[in-house]
């Protein structure tokens, strides 16, 4: 086994950890902070990947603001009593019913997809890249992403504003 | 070469490398900054006081802050009452260690960089913002009702500054274009046209930078007179250590940060023969970004603290809008000229 395998393999377990935790700590504190490693990992996964401005991104958006933002919203909530809260509910096999068909879908689009060779070498500098792909090629998509994210702002605005 | 050269090369030597840089910077941060800056601070506000200030543990008081480091491990560590224990004992481990990442971008001298990233301000902001989550659930998992509100006020003060900081970082991307720490510094000083910008921005930067290290008058997350020391009230010996050695190291990261980005980071007026290109980059390094904390510290002990309201209505009604005017000028004034 390479380096290279060895951090893939710690940083998979990692996040699935951290993803584990999330989802079964009966706290929901602890969920909302188990999201920090699993969400480093994550950001370690795309270091792999020589993809370095996407994992200061990560780290930036996903740990350093989604989830204080999470944090902060049960904090305001009686989430933040540390009592547990009940997991389960009747939904149980519905639940596991969708789980499953995800699992297969997943399998199969696996193992159907024709998983082409790398793209070639990487640019030297590829914040630059990406920046001139979001103005280039995909501006119309970029310029929409940010409307939907402008009118959402909006919204959270004038929902909190209300009581005027 | 960036993040991916550390698997190009042999890993085992990387490894090594990298566990021996991280004993070296995590002693230079624990020596210069909370050691040092604590005697510092307290000197300082001694003199700005008029006071004397620690006098009597080694020459006037040189001292001091290692006697009062030995007491610290001495004592107990008080867990309170009904507390969450793991997170409780984490807290205060993430920020300690969210201040120690800081320093993988800093450039002290030519050539002395632990690693110069593609994206070094980027990731410089990215890690900065570790030490909210740390603070949150500190505060959160003490069990106490002053703790909780301190962690509370530092999320939001930590997230709405964090804006004005980024469009500081983003300026100065724009007009060298680059990411990296090494090269804003070869690229300085700045052309004369852009001084006013760059002057707003670095303004900017150091007044969101003391808002992110929670000092006055920023310090609402703590206000002793209000929240009884806030996030970490609970928190005895050692691990309240860790908090001070998060903060103070925070401090003079961020003070480091801002001699990279604005002062020239290691390049000086002039330059000692004697001591090489590394010695003198040092010197100047050093010497600029401890002038930044001196007058962070100046500032802290002049200046009373706001009000919650007043604190973030400067970030999002001032700060913001003034950074973003900033930013559009010194970009058409760098497509202008360019």
């Amino acid at each position: 086994m390479n380096a290279e395998a060895l951090a893939f393999y710690a940083l998979a377990a990692m996040v699935l950890v951290g993803g584990a935790l999330v989802v079964y700590s009966r706290n929901l504190v602890h969920a909302a902070v188990s999201l920090v490693p699993t969400l480093l990992g994550v950001a370690g996964l795309y270091v792999l990947l020589h993809a370095e401005f996407v994992t200061a991104i990560q780290i930036l958006i996903y740990v350093g603001a989604i989830t204080v933002l999470i944090l902060f919203v049960i904090l305001l909530t009686e989430g933040a009593t540390g009592l547990r809260v009940r997991q389960r509910n009747e939904q149980v096999p519905l639940a596991l019913g969708v789980c499953g068909a995800l699992v297969v879908l997943l399998w199969v689009v696996l193992l159907r997809v024709p998983w082409g060779p790398a793209a070639g070498p990487l640019p030297p500098y590829n914040p630059g890249a990406v920046g001139r792909s979001f103005l280039m090629p995909y501006v119309l998509a970029f310029e929409v992403t940010s409307l939907v994210i402008l009118a959402s702002l909006v919204g959270a605005i004038v929902i909190a504003r209300r009581e005027e | 070469m960036g993040l991916g050269g550390f698997l190009g090369s042999v890993w085992q030597v990387e490894l090594v490398r990298m566990v021996v840089l991280a004993a070296v910077v995590f002693t230079f941060l624990a020596v210069g900054g909370p050691l040092f800056l604590v005697l510092a601070e307290r000197k300082i506000s001694a003199w700005i006081q008029a006071r004397v200030g620690p006098k009597h543990v080694g020459p006037h008081g040189l001292l001091q802050t290692v006697a009062d480091t030995l007491k610290l491990l001495y004592k107990e560590n008080i867990v309170p009452h009904r507390a969450d224990v793991v997170l409780f004992s984490v807290a205060p481990v993430l920020v300690a260690v969210a201040a120690l990442l800081d320093w993988v971008v800093i450039p002290f001298a030519p050539g002395w960089v632990v690693r110069d990233l593609n994206v070094g301000i980027l990731y410089f902001a990215a890690v900065s913002s570790l030490t909210v989550i740390g603070i949150v659930t500190g505060g959160w998992a003490s069990n106490n009702k002053y703790s909780l509100l301190g962690g509370l006020r530092s999320a939001a003060q930590m997230v709405s500054y964090e804006l004005p900081l980024a469009f500081s970082l983003l300026l100065v991307a724009t007009v060298t274009g680059t990411l990296s720490t090494v090269r804003i510094v070869e690229a300085q000083p700045y052309p004369a046209y852009l001084y006013p910008s760059v002057g707003v921005a670095a303004v900017v930067f150091l007044v969101a930078a003391t808002a992110e290290t929670n000092r006055i008058p920023f310090d609402l997350p703590e206000a002793e007179a209000e929240l009884v020391a806030g996030y970490f009230s609970e928190y005895t010996p050692m691990r309240f250590a860790l908090f001070q050695l998060g903060e103070y190291g925070s401090l003079l990261a961020s003070s480091a940060l801002f001699t990279t980005l604005f002062l020239g980071g290691w390049k000086g007026p002039f330059s000692l023969p004697w001591l090489g290109p590394v010695g003198n980059g040092l010197v100047w390094f050093l010497l600029k970004t401890y002038a930044v904390v001196f007058f962070l510290m100046w500032v802290r002990w002049t200046y009373p603290r706001f009000r919650i309201d007043q604190l973030l209505g400067l970030s999002w009604k001032v700060l913001l809008p003034v950074s973003m005017v900033n930013l559009l000028v010194a970009g058409g004034l760098v497509v202008i000229v360019r």
